[in-house]
């Protein structure tokens, strides 16, 4: 396409990233407000930040919901990435399309129907719900997560490392952990990064497939929405956006780091 | 193409794991609301019966199918219980926003597309941090901006454009704007990779056969863009119909979706069979974009776009 900044796409990017950015922004400043009421500037203060260190139930919420998103984007990577490869690698399986359509579903699924429909499957069986219920929900939406982003990766892949290692009596097992998987990290990676987001974010579906006993970080949050807007919930928002921008920075700089290895590895074969 | 000789036992097993487990976590609990919302409400726990008892065999299964009742359906489709209207404004928020938010992500990812490609990987960035920050997080955010003694009210009021503070917030409006919001990234990113790929020398042989440059966007950029435009609408319809955060903390009221219906029939109601035939209707309802939206997904994915 054509390059160059004319007026009209200026403006776009400066509006349009003015529109993405500004709340968060103002939510975090915000959050060191000295006043009780959100929207009055009251002085600096960190007086909410202190607040939170001394409220137990925040914590124990932060506490659960960080275990859940560890176990279940863990599990949801290996199993992303091993639906990724039977969709690309596996040509025609019997009940193929129904594999790849419920790969797909849980992307677009409104979350109250995935969260009843886990709740009653859990009812049924007589499942204890509570953290095990909250992590197998998890893991089921954000696998699916993970197979698209490893399936893109595998898609644009070239084969002929892969197959050389076969060639030479290389088992298939042994090449995709000594070939492939170091090739497809950077994306198993942010498959994982993205599955541990998206657990730390649920809402719904931790709401509807929990037990006594598990309250996650959303819940807490949610229900003192419900009850009015504090600067206290302001300083546990930014904590968690600070938290999120130091994972995704250093997964920038290692995928980074990644790519130029590749990168001259990949020349350095070539050559 | 398969690997050579991975017929073996690890193909089996690398398919049956993720399919045995989706089979169970996905398909089956669709089959359990199914039925459930087929059974009728009693106070015991579960909370519905007919129970499916599979030791009595046969008999079991046809004493389970003769108690099968559409009451439920009867209950969601009545014009006095609101459900109807429920799905209703679903549709018709779900559809505005989609439009809004193709107006408003079209000139962004158009934009993205046309920057040097060096700062592009940055611009994309960019577009995809916001949604790192939790979902709930962003919605809340809107709560102090737009509530009536918020800052977009004490803005226009500094600035003298307002006398009286504006109420948005608790109204559609504000539902329209949390969803745009939240949902944008999801329309950026499809409509760029579009974009993105457009080969340059259609548009100079436009400019070349003297085409005027608006012409040029409509005539060639737009059709080719379509594919971006169908995934982008999609990924932000579906989900936008079942939504229930936005309108459940900035809506008022009188905002109706049937998110927020359902839960509110499970929450407040504890009518587990009402709201599973809430989710089976809304599922119906779903069902063909859902199924246009994985038929993109994995033609794009399979072709190695």
């Amino acid at each position: 396409m054509n390059r160059g900044p004319t007026w009209f796409n200026v403006t776009s990017l400066v509006l349009g990233f003015a529109f993405l950015y500004i709340p968060i922004l103002l939510l975090i400043i915000y959050s060191f407000n000295g006043s009780r009421l959100v929207t009055i500037w009251g002085g600096f203060s960190t007086e909410w930040y202190v607040a939170l260190v001394n409220d137990d139930q925040l914590l124990d919420a932060v506490w659960v919901t960080l275990r859940v998103a560890a176990l279940s984007s863990a599990v949801a990577t290996v199993l992303g990435t091993m639906a990724a490869l039977a969709l690309t690698r596996y040509g025609r399986f019997t009940g193929r399309s129904l594999f790849s359509g419920m790969t797909y579903a849980p992307l677009v699924m409104p979350e109250v129907i995935t969260g009843l429909s886990l709740l009653l499957l859990f009812v049924a069986i007589g499942f204890e719900r509570g953290y095990w219920t909250i992590v197998l929900a998890h893991t089921t939406f954000t696998m699916c997560f993970v197979a698209v982003v490893v399936q893109s990766r595998l898609v644009t892949f070239d084969r002929s490392l892969e197959e050389a290692a076969l060639d030479l009596g290389c088992s298939p097992a042994k090449t995709f952990f000594i070939i492939t998987l170091p090739l497809i990290l950077p994306a198993v990676v942010s498959g994982f990064m993205l599955a541990f987001t998206l657990s730390m974010d649920d809402l719904v579906i931790a709401s509807f497939t929990t037990g006594p006993g598990a309250t996650t970080l959303p819940m807490r949050i949610y229900s003192q929405v419900r009850m009015g807007v504090t600067p206290e919930i302001n300083a546990i928002c930014t904590v968690m956006i600070g938290f999120i921008a130091i994972i995704v920075l250093i997964a920038s700089i290692a995928t980074k780091h990644q790519e130029t290895v590749r990168r001259r590895e990949e020349q350095a074969a070539a050559r | 193409m398969a690997l050579p000789g991975s017929r073996g036992i690890g193909r089996r097993l690398v398919i049956a794991v993720p399919f045995l487990w989706l089979l169970l976590l996905f398909l089956v609990p669709f089959v359990i609301v199914l039925k459930i919302s087929l059974s009728q409400d009693v106070i015991a726990q579960p909370p519905y019966t007919p129970l499916l008892d599979l030791s009595q065999g046969w008999a079991g299964l046809k004493a389970f199918v003769s108690q099968l009742n559409f009451d439920n359906y009867g209950y969601v489709l009545d014009f006095n219980n609101e459900f109807i209207n429920a799905y209703g404004s679903s549709l018709i928020i779900a559809g505005i926003s989609t439009l809004l938010l193709l107006l408003v992500g079209y000139p962004i990812a158009y934009a993205m597309a046309r920057a040097p490609k060096s700062i592009q990987p940055t611009l994309v960035m960019m577009v995809i941090l916001p949604f790192w920050t939790s979902f709930l997080i962003r919605v809340y955010a809107w709560i102090g901006i737009l509530s009536q003694d918020g800052l977009l009210n004490q803005a226009l009021t500094a600035l003298g454009l307002i006398d009286t503070p504006l109420e948005i917030l608790n109204t559609d409006l504000a539902v329209y704007i949390g969803i745009v919001y939240s949902y944008l990234p999801f329309m950026v990113l499809p409509l760029y990779s579009a974009l993105e790929k457009l080969d340059g020398t259609l548009l100079e042989a436009a400019e070349d056969l003297g085409c005027p440059p608006i012409k040029a966007f409509w005539l060639v950029t737009f059709p080719l863009s379509l594919p971006g435009v169908a995934a982008g609408a999609l990924l932000c319809f579906i989900p936008a119909v079942g939504e229930f955060v936005i309108p459940d903390l900035l809506g008022g009221s009188d905002t109706l979706m049937i998110g927020k219906s359902l839960w509110t029939e499970f929450t407040v109601n504890r009518s587990w069979t009402a709201s599973s035939a809430v989710a089976v209707l809304l599922l119906i309802v779903l069902v063909v974009p859902i199924v246009i939206y994985q038929n993109i997904q994995a033609r794009q994915l399979e072709a190695g776009k």
